[in-house]
């Protein structure tokens, strides 16, 4: 009788809150690890969103099915093996359809499987809640992901290239143009720096999250 | 032979730092990093774990999973056969499995060491450093000797990584931050320096 008790979460709530309210990557630090390797170009973070907001959804909206029937003690390995499964899935649909962004995203795609967002989603909401509600879950925590991923995917490209989407927005100085490109946007320090500064805008925007971790 | 195996190693520790050229295992790796001893052994744990799993993950790989890899069985219906399908599902299945037996045997044989690891050990098996190691082995196509020393020095690169971290972040408890930056965004910007400065190795011939 006690989830009698507790308020059924809105759906609206759940789809959108994990975007900007509870984002994953800035307030609850999980999935940070493919956040920063994938930016560089504003094409592969858009796939890779695409591919994690997938695998979150349909994970937890199977892991929620199956709830009842999964015996505490190996509910660990019945996700990762759901898990596994959904992101072999994804690995080959890549590399049938798009090999050379496949590539490049080499094994990033694989490691979907330990981006601890799948995992505590699958654990922390999917295992209490029905199938639709923990599908919105898990489509509202992948936007939450894919919403820094293409903010950081497109400023690394714009400044780091001059181009979004391989369009030139910028003309490069070496091209005759007049923009000098900033090779740091193209390393990997400068994804940890873009993170840095846009936790400390979404704190300072919204200062009840601050000192949380 | 000792030459590509010495570069191998420290192309593993410093230019291609699992934590901070791949960034994998940044979950704990900003989360575990408050004080130094936590650190460290949180660090050794990665370091035996990557040692046992990238290995016995390249035996699976080329032995078993690779095309043609059933070949030396000498059955016939097994000639040619291409597994790799089943790569990540075995991979992960390995690095569970390993981390399960790992903690078994220390609980048994060495309990201090088992109780100083304590909660880190089933962390592990969702640390992608860890997976991650494994899935560049496959891609490098390593040789089973190949791949225990990236294990080892792959994991001995995060390990170091991951206490100088807790280091600074011990120091950085006295220092005046702005308050939106304070905790994890002030922890990001300073990776990003650490990052900058091993990015200086990039190029070192061995």
């Amino acid at each position: 009788m006690t989830d009698r008790i507790m308020a059924e979460p809105d759906k609206k709530d759940v789809l959108f809150d994990p975007v900007y309210k509870d984002n994953p990557i800035a307030l609850q630090v999980l999935g940070i690890c493919s956040a920063l390797a994938v930016t560089t170009r504003l094409d592969k973070a858009i796939v890779m969103s695409v591919a994690v907001i997938l695998v979150v959804a349909f994970s937890n909206a199977a892991v929620s099915a199956i709830r009842h029937f999964i015996p505490t003690s190996i509910r660990i390995i019945v996700q990762m093996t759901i898990i596994s499964s959904l992101v072999i899935v994804v690995d080959l649909f890549l590399q049938a359809f798009l090999p050379r962004i496949a590539d490049e995203l080499s094994v990033f795609v694989g490691l979907i499987i330990t981006n601890c967002i799948v995992m505590g989603r699958a654990e922390g909401f999917a295992m209490k809640n029905g199938p639709l509600l923990s599908f919105l879950d898990g489509i509202g925590n992948g936007l939450g992901y894919a919403a820094i991923l293409l903010i950081v995917g497109f400023s690394r490209e714009l400044l780091g290239s001059g181009t979004v989407l391989g369009f030139t927005i910028l003309p490069l100085a070496s091209e005759g143009g007049w923009y000098v490109r900033n090779g740091l946007m193209l390393t990997p320090p400068s994804a940890f720096f873009l993170i840095g500064i846009l936790i400390w805008a979404l704190r300072t925007w919204k200062p009840e999250q601050v000192g949380k971790s | 032979m000792l030459e590509h195996h010495l570069s191998l190693f420290f192309t593993a520790i410093f230019e291609e730092n699992l934590a901070l050229a791949f960034f994998l295992g940044m979950c704990t790796f900003l989360a575990v990093s408050k004080d130094v001893n936590t650190a460290m052994g949180l660090g050794v744990a990665v370091i035996v774990i990557q040692t046992i799993t990238v290995p016995v993950n390249c035996v699976i790989y080329q032995y078993l999973l690779k095309e043609n890899a059933l070949n030396w069985t000498g059955i016939s219906a097994l000639q040619g056969t291409d597994l790799q399908f089943l790569g990540l599902i075995s991979y992960i299945g390995t690095i569970a499995a390993m981390v399960q037996i790992l903690e078994m045997a220390l609980d048994r044989f060495f309990p201090p060491l088992y109780h100083a690891l304590g909660i880190f050990l089933p962390l592990i098996t969702v640390n992608c450093a860890i997976l991650g190691g494994t899935l560049f082995m496959v891609e490098r196509d390593y040789t089973p000797l190949e791949a225990l020393n990236f294990g080892f020095s792959g994991g001995l690169g995060w390990a170091m990584a991951i206490a100088a971290l807790a280091g600074i972040r011990e120091k950085l408890k006295y220092s005046d931050v702005p308050d939106g930056l304070k905790g994890l965004g002030i922890t990001f910007i300073t990776v990003g320096l650490m990052a900058m400065a091993f990015m200086a190795f990039a190029g070192i011939d061995i």
